[in-house]
């Protein structure tokens, strides 16, 4: 790891340098801009790591779950559209490519290049909310809500869906099988949810990093904030990429 | 003493002869625990007066007035090494032991004698197999190997016989079990030990460790008319289960004489031993216990049945040994008042009072 | 004895506090609450975590009392599982957890590795404001009716079977875990990149090791905590059924979780505990701590062991004997590196010299509490011992030995070690080694008795007992009023201190250690310039050559 003995050199000097001496945004705290980007670097490197543990209780319920009630498991997952599902993935690796270019436009400082990029992020993880919600009203339509609005018939009585019927030609669920598609959904929407919950906090940040943007904030030396928001980002983008064949793959490989 | 008011001096008289400082040993595996407990408690001894010599023997040795410069000194290997070690063998020699003992009071041995356990809010409800009931006690023959197989209803207790030293937690969906041998007879406390509420402290009882002879009489005078399998038979009835499990070829589910303790192959491929925690699963959640060879059509009796329900069901399985006595069942189906009326699933109605083949 | 002491004071007909220090450089409110200062935010979780303590011991006497007599008589039952919830909740989340790391962490760990502020100064607020935040809604529920489920938790007691404030709890831990997983989050972050030039991590003060590995415990196991949080809110509130075993789901999945997180969570409560007892022991023998070394990876060793043990509480809960094979070993191990420091804590004395000012009296105290806390462990570690003595009296003591005799002794021990840093002010010296010895004696007579009353098979969390167990618990209340003199005493005199105290100048203990090169109190940047670190951590014999130097150039 590198630490910071690596800048002892530059230290030294700056440790005579003046108050006035260093550039604005470098917390006095800092001896150095070098340090003060490898800190806040690594500080978001280990909240990742915070996170990881997180959705991994969630993901632990998943594998025990999923283990035991397979076939609930499978075709509760039918409910879900591989297309709206495959859409999202797409949207979010976009929005990745579109924040790993405004990350690269920072750096290059140009501001304009930054705004459009982030503006485009921005776009885009809306579009993925938007998808989601659309996803989330179907499953509100059909009485799939755990613990809320919930009913098995789609799965004890398979043809009474046909539009999932003509695809998947599911065999009916015995009772005490069907009721544990409900722990399917809850799980569906809890990790989902609190992926959504993290676009929402991350689209959030979005928008003040666009204003500020504009305000030649980030093009002038001073990546950090985008950076380390690129990493949340991508964060966030990889979390989806495990959930979407956890929970709409599951019959199709 | 006198002088002391006579209503403190009889507090004290009643705490001076009315306090313990040792459970007494009263099952086959109390002493064994017992020894290492006390070897335990000789190391814990040895290691803190070690500790504590250490401590003082160098406060006093070195005491600044003593020793008023100290010699730096980095560490010895070699000192690390000892008290890496040998800590680290001693506590692997309690490992190994303890484990042993776990495994011991875990294992039940084949010939224990079965008594279920059901806890609830804030009540023990034991069973014994010949129906009779007992509420926050527990009454068990001396020297006899006794397995408790424990269910709770509700949340998480735990059934705590503290001179047997023995203990097992209730927990809701599954069953667990604990064995021992009772090795004196007398009165002994029961404890809930796993809080589970208001009256967590009010779920204690007796455990009563008698002679064989009166212990039979006790069975004898305690019973409440049917053994907890003549219920489960009742149940086994009543709940249709003959419908599909019966003696005739074209059964629609498995023949269950002489199920329990056989090999059973699923429809998933596994092969497992049929015993009680199966026998309640496939109940409740039947369709992951499918047979091979057979329809994923029984339904689930999830919310139908109690515990004790489960419990008195288990039980017949567990004496159902004969088709002779799997036919008798399947005729008292049709006898019952709860069958009055009602179609049994081959479509025909069962008329009260008539006896059917 | 007594006249033997290192304290060395400045003359105090001419000695003053130095006019520019943190707690002078701004005024007002705002100053503080939107300070930055790693120290000031030190001092505000100091006030916030002592409100919670006594919070938390008010509750204690309320069970102490009722366990008086053997009859459920003093409050109602209800009342009494509100009581020990409370208590629980309160000194772990609110009181254990946060106390060294977040007070004498936070005011130390920057000047220990020679940096001006913590990495993250406005992360480190937040944790403060998280941890109030929480304590608000703790005291919401306290003050709306309480909640009863035991500070553990369990399903189905706490999803389905009780009508209190579950939820509101849930969420108050919910916040002060995040709080504590900013304040490790910093911690990491700041002793790997904010080190001054020379601190290598081997130069580093074992305070420093001890409160990294406790931050890495709280960063990786926190979060498990608060997702299980999250479940139990969703299954009370919607009914998913993760945990209930008629909708398929597992109880016994919520004990992994809750256990994952909170065994480790022990191991973030004693750590930095275990780093001040270096700290002390090295300053009042006046030697450097034997085996570095192998303190500090104990440290690190601790740490990540910890993190494999959790089962070792379930063992009596159906899990399979495998499972317990392998948790037990696991647990055989990690008492291994505890035992390593005490040795090298012992040792440290060995060809010293000694005295016994208050923060060595504590030190002392932690280090025979500790050791028998710590043994009692492997009593319950051992598989087969653990079904008799699990869930009595015997765990209840157990962990009162390791967290009030070891942790919350290595807390006053800080208390009083740093106070002069701190304040710029002694505290008196005789009434707090009184404090001290009494504290002791009342710590032995509460927690000794309830080993035996664990053998008897006393069980937990129990208002009413069997009357053969009223002459033991008769001691232990005893005990624990002399136990509540002993940490009142300090409130009264440290208070005292802060107007009429000595003048403490930099370094009343002739310690070694970069904050003891400062003024008391600190600068708020700490040091007018990045030191640079060119000796060893506890080099007596560079201190002895600086003062030499000083002397001679004046």
């Amino acid at each position: 790891m590198s630490d910071s003995t690596v800048t002892a050199q530059e230290t030294a000097g700056s440790a005579q340098a003046h108050h006035g001496e260093h550039p604005p945004y470098q917390r006095h705290h800092f001896e150095s801009v070098e340090q003060q980007f490898d800190t806040t670097n690594f500080a978001m490197w280990l909240f990742l790591l915070t996170e990881v543990m997180f959705f991994g209780g969630l993901f632990m319920a998943y594998l025990l779950m999923r283990n035991w009630y397979y076939p609930a498991f499978v075709e509760a997952s039918h409910q879900l559209n591989i297309g709206w599902g495959t859409a999202n993935t797409a949207v979010l690796i976009s929005s990745s490519f579109t924040m790993a270019m405004g990350v690269y436009s920072a750096e290059m400082r140009r501001k304009g290049a930054l705004v459009f990029f982030l503006v485009l992020t921005f776009i885009l993880g809306l579009a993925f909310l938007g998808i989601k919600s659309i996803e989330y009203s179907e499953k509100w339509e059909k009485f799939h809500i755990p613990g809320i609005r919930y009913s098995t018939s789609a799965f004890t009585n398979p043809q009474s869906d046909p539009e999932v019927y003509k695809e998947y030609h599911d065999k009916p669920l015995p009772p005490d099988m069907a009721s544990k598609t409900e722990l399917y959904f809850f799980l569906y929407f809890a990790m989902t949810g609190m992926h959504a919950l993290h676009m929402i906090i991350g689209i959030a940040i979005l928008g003040f990093m666009i204003f500020r943007a504009k305000n030649d904030a980030y093009t002038t030396g001073h990546v950090t904030f985008v950076e380390n928001f690129g990493l949340y980002w991508h964060f966030v983008d990889i979390i989806w990429i495990f959930l979407f064949p956890l929970l709409y793959l599951i019959s199709r490989y | 003493m006198n002088q002391i008011s006579p209503v403190l001096w009889q507090f004290l008289v009643k705490w001076m002869t009315n306090f313990s400082l040792f459970p007494p040993e009263a099952s086959k595996i109390a002493p064994q625990m017992d020894a290492l407990f006390f070897f335990m408690v000789l190391v814990s001894l040895i290691g803190l007066t070690l500790v504590v010599l250490l401590l003082v023997s160098f406060s006093i040795l070195y005491h600044k007035n003593r020793n008023p410069v100290a010699t730096q000194i980095e560490g010895s290997t070699l000192l690390e090494a000892t008290w890496t070690i040998i800590p680290l063998g001693l506590f692997l020699i309690m490992f190994v032991w303890g484990a042993l003992l776990y495994f011991r009071i875990y294992t039940p041995p084949a010939n224990a004698m079965n008594i279920y356990v059901v806890g609830k809010q804030w009540m023990w409800k034991a069973e014994h197999p010949g129906g009779q009931h007992e509420i926050n006690s527990l009454h068990i023959p001396i020297n006899q190997p006794v397995q408790l197989t424990i269910i709770s209803q509700d949340v998480f207790h735990s059934f705590s016989i503290p001179a047997f030293r023995v203990k097992r937690e209730a927990i809701p969906g599954r069953y667990t079990t604990v064995w021992f041998e009772a090795t004196a007879t007398g009165t002994y406390h029961l404890f809930c030990t796993q809080y589970c509420g208001t009256n967590h402290s009010q779920m204690i009882g007796d455990v009563v460790v008698m002679t064989p002879e009166d212990f039979k009489q006790w069975l004898a005078t305690s019973t409440s008319g049917n053994s907890l399998a003549q219920n489960g038979e009742r149940l086994f009835s009543s709940l249709s289960c003959t419908a599909c499990h019966n003696t005739r070829p074209d059964a629609r589910g498995p023949n269950l004489t002489g199920v329990y303790g056989s090999h059973l192959t699923l429809t998933s491929g596994q092969t497992i031993t049929v015993d009680d925690a199966y026998l309640r699963s496939a109940i409740l959640n039947p369709s992951q216990h499918i047979t091979q060879g057979y329809a994923p059509i029984m339904p689930t009796y999830q919310g139908q049945i109690s515990e004790d329900g489960v419990i008195a069901l288990v039980e017949y399985l567990k004496h159902l040994n004969t088709d002779y006595r799997l036919q008798q069942t399947t005729n008292t189906t049709e006898l019952l008042p709860e069958q009055e009326g009602a179609t049994t699933p081959a479509g025909k109605a069962a008329p009260a009072g008539e006896v059917k083949q | 004895m007594s006249a033997a002491t290192i304290v060395t004071l400045p003359d105090q007909s001419t000695a003053r506090i130095p006019k520019m220090n943190f707690l002078t450089k701004e005024n007002g409110l705002l100053s503080w609450l939107l300070t930055g200062d790693h120290k000031r935010i030190a001092t505000l979780y100091l006030i916030s975590i002592t409100f919670f303590f006594f919070i938390g011991g008010a509750l204690a006497g309320l069970i102490r009392l009722e366990l008086l007599t053997p009859q459920s008589d003093l409050m109602a039952a209800d009342t009494y599982n509100k009581v020990f919830t409370m208590h629980g909740v309160i000194m772990v989340f609110f009181f254990l957890v946060p106390s060294v790391p977040a007070t004498i962490g936070n005011f130390l760990i920057p000047m220990m590795v020679g940096a001006k502020d913590l990495a993250l100064p406005k992360v480190n607020l937040l944790s403060w404001y998280l941890y109030v935040v929480a304590g608000f809604m703790a005291i919401y529920t306290m003050a709306s009716g309480g909640v009863d489920t035991g500070w553990t938790f369990t399903t189905p007691l706490s999803t389905h079977y009780l009508n209190t404030h579950v939820i509101s709890t849930g969420l108050a831990i919910f916040v002060a875990g995040f709080s504590s997983i900013f304040t490790g989050l910093n911690f990491i972050v700041t002793i790997h990149k904010m080190r001054c030039p020379g601190m290598t991590w081997f130069r580093l003060p074992l305070f420093v090791w001890s409160n990294y590995a406790a931050s890495i415990l709280m960063v990786l196991g926190t979060p498990v905590l608060a997702i299980t949080l999250v479940l139990i809110v969703l299954e009370r509130t919607v009914g998913i059924g993760v945990f209930d075993p008629a909708k398929g789901g597992d109880p016994l999945l919520f004990q992994h979780l809750f256990w994952f997180y909170s065994h480790p969570a022990v191991y973030i409560m004693i750590l930095p505990g275990m780093g001040v007892i270096s700290e002390v022991v090295s300053t009042f023998s006046r030697k450097r701590v034997f085996g570095y070394t192998a303190v500090a990876f104990s440290s690190v060793a601790i740490a990540v062991f910890g993190f494999f043990v959790w089962a070792h509480h379930m063992f009596i809960m159906g899990i399979s004997n495998y499972a317990v094979l392998v948790f037990s070993l696991l647990t055989m191990l990690v008492a291994v590196p505890s035992a390593i420091k005490i040795f090298n804590w012992a040792f440290t004395l060995y060809k010293g010299s000694i005295t016994f000012e208050t923060p060595m009296l504590y030190a002392f105290g932690f280090m025979g509490l500790f050791t028998i806390g710590g043994l009692t462990g492997v009593f319950l570690g051992a598989s087969g011992t653990d079904i008799h003595l699990t869930e009595t009296y015997f765990i209840v003591a157990h962990f009162h030995f390791v967290m009030v005799g070891g942790m919350l002794m290595a807390f006053l021990s800080g208390i009083h070690f740093w106070w002069p840093k701190w304040t710029g002010r002694m505290y008196p010296e005789k009434i707090s080694q009184l404090a001290a010895v009494v504290t002791f004696i009342g710590f032995n007579f509460t927690f000794f008795p309830q080993f035996i009353l664990g053998m008897l098979g006393m069980p937990r969390r129990y208002a009413a007992y069997p009357p053969e167990f009223q002459v033991l618990n008769v001691f232990s209340t005893a005990g624990a009023s002399i136990l509540g003199v002993g940490y009142l005493l300090p409130i009264i005199y440290l208070t005292w201190s802060l107007k009429y105290g000595a003048i403490a100048g930099n370094n009343p203990w002739q310690a070694t250690g970069l904050e003891w090169q400062t003024q008391s109190p600190p600068l708020t940047e700490n040091f007018p310039e990045i030191p640079i670190m060119d000796h060893e951590a506890y080099d007596y014999e560079w201190l002895e050559a600086q003062q030499r130097k000083e002397v001679a150039s004046v």
